[in-house]
């Protein structure tokens, strides 16, 4: 991997985890997209994961030389969208 | 609980072109958008379309989405705007938090016979020192500034990417009275239509084929002061010791699409990955119907392509599903189909097209594959190309 990308850069930012911390989750035997959401928080926050997915799945491609099928995408569960408590405790899913 | 024949989820030209149909062909018809105004991405396409005269070409985006807008009224389409899909339960039933007009939000229940999901896509992030400082930000983000909203992104900006979407924004940025200062594409070709590229060549934009982006400066108020491209390796890394330094206060950055897939995750729909289309989307069939019965997709989110080919798919899946309702006899919806696919047939040539074309057809080989379609309806779908 080029020298610019310096392990101290943000890819999720919603989360603030870097690319030292995806590596290491890699390391530690993420495979995919949800292996690394699940060990590091990336694609956890706010976004949903809509920014950061492509980033992490590029560094799974290059880390564990796979195609970016095989690297994966998240899970998706609700909310898919943030909203507040107050609108949630209004309403109902009946 | 509120019940309607057709819930449509995103209000671009896919999802108004799919509620049109439907609601033309009598069922009652919901379209939802959490966006101020419908018509999605229509309304910033300030340039006139291309293709020829039966694909709109000479329309600009905003005339196309007044007349959508129109038509979808004369079809008594019902549209919610500032409404967001916050998740789709088994059932068929949606959880939408309603914009109410400028009073407090609320969470409703919809039961809906049929689903169209027309999401859409979003934009692609690129990593680089720096990408996350204000300033930087997507190309189809500073295009929604200076068309819609009318502000500028910044005084002088760096374009990355030269795919259709980086001209043609470059060209309206400078429309919009701001400085390019450079259009930065890693590829060793341009990678958009070359008219496009000349029309931003002519206004003196310096074109850096076979360079990336390595560096977003950080001025002292913490927003974009500068960038530092270098020369671009054959995988697209910067060879150290080529960099060059650019002022600017923007980076624009046009690095494609990927469709919108939470929605189709949380209705179980079986996905497949195609580098073509931007990423993963629900595999469908002949009639834009997903792997989930009654539940169906179309446009960007079925594939990242443009708005004509949007429409299209939109059209198919309005009429399939009212066809799933009764309301079109078969008859006539195989006599529409057909003459939508062969449309979609000639959107989908040339240079850019064909590979489009090729990866929608193993998309719907795929679907019959898996949802286990006969080899009979298979070959129909041959045959309507």
């Amino acid at each position: 991997m080029s020298e610019y990308f310096s392990d101290d850069m943000i890819v999720c930012r919603c989360e603030e985890i870097t690319v030292a911390e995806i590596k290491q989750a890699i390391k530690e035997g993420a495979k995919d997209v949800v292996g690394v959401k699940r060990r590091v928080r990336a694609g956890m926050g706010l976004c949903q994961g809509r920014t950061c997915e492509k980033l992490v799945q590029q560094l799974i491609v290059r880390e564990l030389s796979v195609t970016p099928k095989e690297a994966g995408t998240s899970s998706a569960r609700p909310p898919v969208r943030p909203v507040t408590f107050g609108e949630l405790a209004g309403g109902a899913i009946d | 609980m509120i019940q309607r024949d057709v819930l449509v989820v995103g209000a671009g030209p896919a999802g108004l072109a799919a509620s049109i149909e439907a609601g033309k062909a009598g069922a009652a018809v919901l379209l939802v958008d959490l966006n101020m105004q419908p018509g999605g991405q229509l309304f910033k396409q300030i340039h006139k379309f291309f293709g020829s005269s039966a694909h709109r070409s000479g329309t600009r985006g905003y005339d196309i989405g007044e007349q959508l807008l129109r038509e979808a009224l004369e079809a008594a389409v019902e549209i919610w705007m500032q409404s967001t899909v916050i998740g789709i339960f088994p059932g068929n039933k949606i959880g939408i938090e309603r914009g109410m007009d400028g009073k407090e939000k609320e969470l409703v229940t919809v039961l809906a016979r049929k689903i169209v999901i027309a999401t859409g896509a979003s934009e692609n992030a690129i990593r680089f020192k720096g990408w996350t400082i204000p300033g930087v930000m997507g190309a189809g983000a500073a295009q929604t500034m200076i068309n819609v909203n009318h502000v500028r992104p910044g005084k002088r900006v760096v374009m990355l990417g030269s795919g259709n979407v980086g001209l043609i924004v470059s060209y309206q940025l400078l429309q919009a009275g701001c400085d390019v200062a450079a259009l930065v594409e890693a590829a060793p070709g341009i990678g958009g239509y070359a008219v496009h590229a000349a029309k931003i060549r002519r206004a003196g934009v310096p074109i850096y084929t076979g360079y990336t982006i390595v560096e977003a400066k950080k001025g002292k108020d913490g927003c974009v002061c500068g960038c530092i491209i270098a020369k671009a390796d054959d995988k697209y890394d910067p060879i150290p010791g080529t960099e060059e330094a650019i002022e600017c206060d923007a980076i624009t950055l046009a690095a494609g699409l990927k469709p919108v897939m939470d929605l189709p995750k949380l209705a179980g729909c079986t996905l497949t990955y195609s580098s073509a289309f931007g990423g993963y989307i629900p595999i469908h069939n002949d009639r834009m119907e997903t792997s989930q019965k009654g539940i169906f997709t179309a446009g960007d989110a079925a594939g990242v392509e443009e708005a004509n080919t949007a429409l299209e798919e939109g059209k198919l899946a309005g009429i399939s599903a009212a066809e799933e309702l009764n309301l079109i006899s078969k008859k006539k919806a195989d006599i529409l189909r057909k003459e939508i696919w062969e449309r979609l047939v000639s959107l989908r040539s040339g240079p850019f097209g064909e590979r489009r074309l090729k990866e929608k057809e193993s998309v719907l080989k795929e679907y019959a594959k898996r949802a286990g379609i006969p080899a009979a309806e298979d070959q129909e779908v041959e045959k309507c190309h």
